[in-house]
């Protein structure tokens, strides 16, 4: 009998290890995105806050009309972030002396190593090898975890709707322009090409050599190039990263990273566990009766202490 | 209740009526009372009253976040995807549930039969949590009829959220297997009493490999979220460690405080074996408590120096870290060393409700309270959401009260064997059989599905 059950319970934690054995492989092999992964240079020592992009987005993706028109600047009395109705918005932030005040167009950046994509238990998430991170509606189950994991609090929620509330965030126009190569909507219509659309690759060294080639006009520092294990969508700026909203305490380290303690100890847990308490059983029950422990009520009765 | 029963009636604790006759199940749900005794006792309870103005409030709110959608019920912030249901609802009760797997396993694997008479609470008391932290859930998600997608239709195997959502139901079902003993020798089905005392060892044991997962789980999900939880609370390598250990003390005290209130309340269904150890017993679970309280502390203090962040404790943060850990833990700990010595039960009892409220405290800090320090507001939950939180416990108080005023979770069910053939009658029925069998049959696919999913 209980070397049945022993067995029983190796079966099924048997079983639970191996479905656990891939996620282990995967989350600790690092990955360092797709080569040819595409990404925006967001030079915010050009940005005006002309909000442009804000409208070109909206009707890109086919989002409801805007609370405030997208030619109302009174909007930067207050930092916004994204919602279900706006995938991109502009913030104005404090300069430093003189300057003009510095701008950030903030929206998905489409990290290498995405820190929704590793949470979803659905796996809704897609990283594109054009470089998107792009979301399948149709599995989410709207438990928000991706929200809760992208360090950027960029994924919004549709609460309103009961039916089929679903993530909202900008998906780099993957369906209707990256797809096929094209630039997406806000950086095709930025008047300042403060967006320039490329080749990750190619925007990093594009980065440095602005910063080389007019150092009092940037600092020296690409924040997305390696921040939280590197993003696609990378910024130049006249101040340091975080006057500009930017999350500077973040680390390198993809989001991932933080999560290997606990899913490399599953394993140890799941083939351990069960040979470790069956032995306690065993050692702990020896002198009692060697039947089924709880057949027998009454000379557990007696046999208490 | 009491009154009735100090007035002659007989409650119900085997399958016989007196000379022969068994029960009718109408008369077990009525607990031995007619009809008018039994709405008689309900309406002279003034909690009832208490319950029926929650739920009439609460239950059309529930409908209503169903129609309208969440955003009616909470501020539906995009800052703080996760609000009351799952901090207080998921986080809060399910560590307060680990009572299921302790007892399991100290009166099973460890072969502590002195635990005996409080297995069967800790048990239900662990079903009872885990189910409705899974009600919390399907409020809170945003399509729950999807809830089973994990499972079945897309996964995200490295997830942390993939593993709760295959252990916390997989557990469930062990649960309910292990809870379903009661209920069988209630209703009088000896066969499936049996078929559960066969696979007991191997329920227990799969128990506590889950529990451990998913417990700690729930920790690391907040390791998603390195930038938002405050430094204080959150800990990349010790998090879920956190979270396991600090269940222990949790389920140990949810059950002393669940058997403290029973005693106030329905001492009428405790039996002899019962109301003599419950002393005993509460003072060998508060042991299992401070130690395991001991042992949080310790780990907690450890994370701190670890990562090095003793400068946090100058801020405001610092002192509501303070006054989490000296409510939950420092304070409770030395009532429960001072009251074992001194076999002081009332404030053996008081501890373990300042453990519980503790659990929650902590629980909602880190979900919550804390999350998102670095944003300059915080998220005050909508009247709604607190109603609805409430009405789920409201709930849980309820579904909880009425298996223990008829289930044998408190009191042995006597068996007389000379009435033995009694069962034959009753197991004959063969609806019943049916829905027992189907029930088994549900619970060894859920178990195939797992092992032919992962293959
Ligand atoms: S910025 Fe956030 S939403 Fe976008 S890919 Fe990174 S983690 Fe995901
Ligand atoms: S809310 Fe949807 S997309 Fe986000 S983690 Fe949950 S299931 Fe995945
Ligand atoms: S890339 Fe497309 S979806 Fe994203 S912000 Fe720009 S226009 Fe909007």
């Amino acid at each position: 009998m209980k070397r049945r059950d022993f067995l029983k319970g190796c079966l099924v934690s048997g079983a639970a290890a191996s479905l656990c054995a891939p996620s282990k492989s995967w989350a600790v092999g690092s990955f360092e995105g797709y080569p040819d992964s595409m990404g925006v240079l967001v030079d915010t020592t050009r940005c005006i806050g002309c909000r442009s992009c804000e409208a070109a987005c909206n009707k890109e993706q086919k989002l409801p009309e805007p609370d405030v028109p997208f030619d109302d600047t009174s909007v930067f009395k207050e930092k916004r972030r994204t919602t279900e109705k706006a995938y991109t918005v502009v913030n104005r932030y404090e300069a430093n002396d003189a300057q003009k005040p510095p701008y950030r167009k903030m929206q998905c950046n489409h990290c290498n190593e995405p820190g929704c994509l590793t949470s979803c238990f659905v796996n809704a998430y897609t990283k594109t090898k054009e470089g998107a991170v792009i979301y399948n509606a149709e599995v989410c189950v709207g438990c928000r975890t991706c929200m809760v994991a992208c360090p950027f609090n960029i994924p919004a929620y549709s609460y309103s709707s009961a039916i089929s509330p679903i993530i909202k965030k900008c998906i780099f126009c993957y369906h209707t322009r990256l797809k096929f190569g094209k630039p997406p909507a806000c950086v095709e219509i930025c008047p300042q090409e403060a967006l320039t659309f490329g080749l990750r690759s190619d925007l990093i060294k594009m980065g440095h050599e602005r910063i080389r080639e007019t150092p009092d006009r940037y600092v020296d520092h690409i924040y997305g190039e390696k921040e939280m294990g590197g993003t696609s969508w990378l910024y130049l700026s006249r101040v340091s990263a975080e006057q500009i909203g930017l999350d500077t305490t973040l680390g390198n380290e993809p989001i991932i990273s933080n999560v290997k303690d606990f899913l490399g100890m599953v394993p140890m847990v799941l083939t351990i566990w069960p040979a470790l308490f069956t032995g306690i059983h065993l050692l702990a029950t020896r002198n009692k009766n060697h039947g089924d422990v709880h057949d027998n009520h009454s000379e557990q009765e007696d046999g208490k202490k | 209740m009491k009154k009735l029963i100090a007035s002659g009636t007989q409650s119900v604790d085997s399958l016989q009526k007196s000379h022969g006759r068994n029960w009718t199940l109408m008369e077990k749900l009525f607990l031995g009372l007619t009809l008018p005794q039994y709405v008689g006792q309900a309406l002279r309870n003034p909690l009832n009253w208490i319950f029926a103005i929650i739920f009439a409030v609460g239950i059309p709110i529930i409908l209503g976040r169903f129609f309208f959608g969440l955003s009616w019920v909470t501020h539906s912030s995009n800052d703080y995807p996760w609000g009351l249901f799952l901090g207080f609802g998921l986080f809060g009760m399910v560590p307060l549930s680990s009572s299921g797997f302790l007892l399991g396993t100290s009166c099973v694997v460890f072969g502590r039969h002195d635990l005996e008479p409080m297995e069967r609470l800790g048990l239900l008391n662990g079903l009872l949590g885990y189910f409705f932290a899974v009600v919390y859930l399907l409020i809170d998600l945003g399509q729950p009829w999807r809830l089973p997608f994990p499972m079945v239709v897309s996964f995200g195997p490295a997830a942390v959220l993939f593993l709760v959502a295959w252990h916390v139901s997989t557990y469930l079902s062990v649960q309910i297997a292990e809870v379903s003993t009661s209920f069988f020798e209630w209703i009088g089905f000896p066969i499936g009493i049996r078929a559960i005392r066969k696979i007991t060892l191997g329920l227990t044991v799969s128990g506590i490999i889950l529990s451990t997962l998913h417990q700690g789980a729930l920790g690391a999900l907040f390791t998603y979220a390195p930038g938002k939880v405050h430094p204080l609370w959150y800990s990349s390598s010790y998090q879920w460690i956190h979270f396991f250990v600090s269940s222990i003390p949790g389920g140990l005290c949810m059950v002393i405080t669940v058997s403290t209130i029973a005693s106030k309340t329905m001492s009428w269904r405790f039996d002899k074996r019962f109301k003599e150890s419950l002393d005993r017993i509460t003072i060998s679970l508060a042991k299992g408590a401070s130690m395991g309280l001991a042992t949080y502390l310790t780990i907690k203090l450890m994370s701190i120096a670890h990562d090095n962040k003793w400068a946090y404790f100058a801020t405001g943060w610092g002192e509501w870290y303070l006054v989490e850990i000296f409510i939950g833990v420092i304070l409770p700990m030395f009532m429960l060393a001072y009251a074992i010595h001194h076999k002081n039960m009332a404030i053996i009892r008081f501890g373990a409700l300042l453990v519980v409220i503790g659990i929650f405290l902590n629980r909602l800090n880190v979900a919550l309270i804390t999350f998102n320090w670095k944003l300059p507001y915080r998220e005050i939950p909508h009247w709604r959401e607190f109603i609805v939180t409430l009405t789920v416990y409201a709930l849980y108080i309820v579904v909880y009260r009425f298996i223990l005023y008829r289930l044998p979770i408190l009191y042995e069910w006597r068996v007389e064997k000379e009435f033995a053939p009694a069962y034959v009658t009753e197991t004959e029925s063969t609806p019943l059989r049916l829905a027992v069998a189907y029930a088994a049959e549900t619970e060894s696919t859920a178990l195939e599905n797992s092992d032919t999913a992962t293959s």
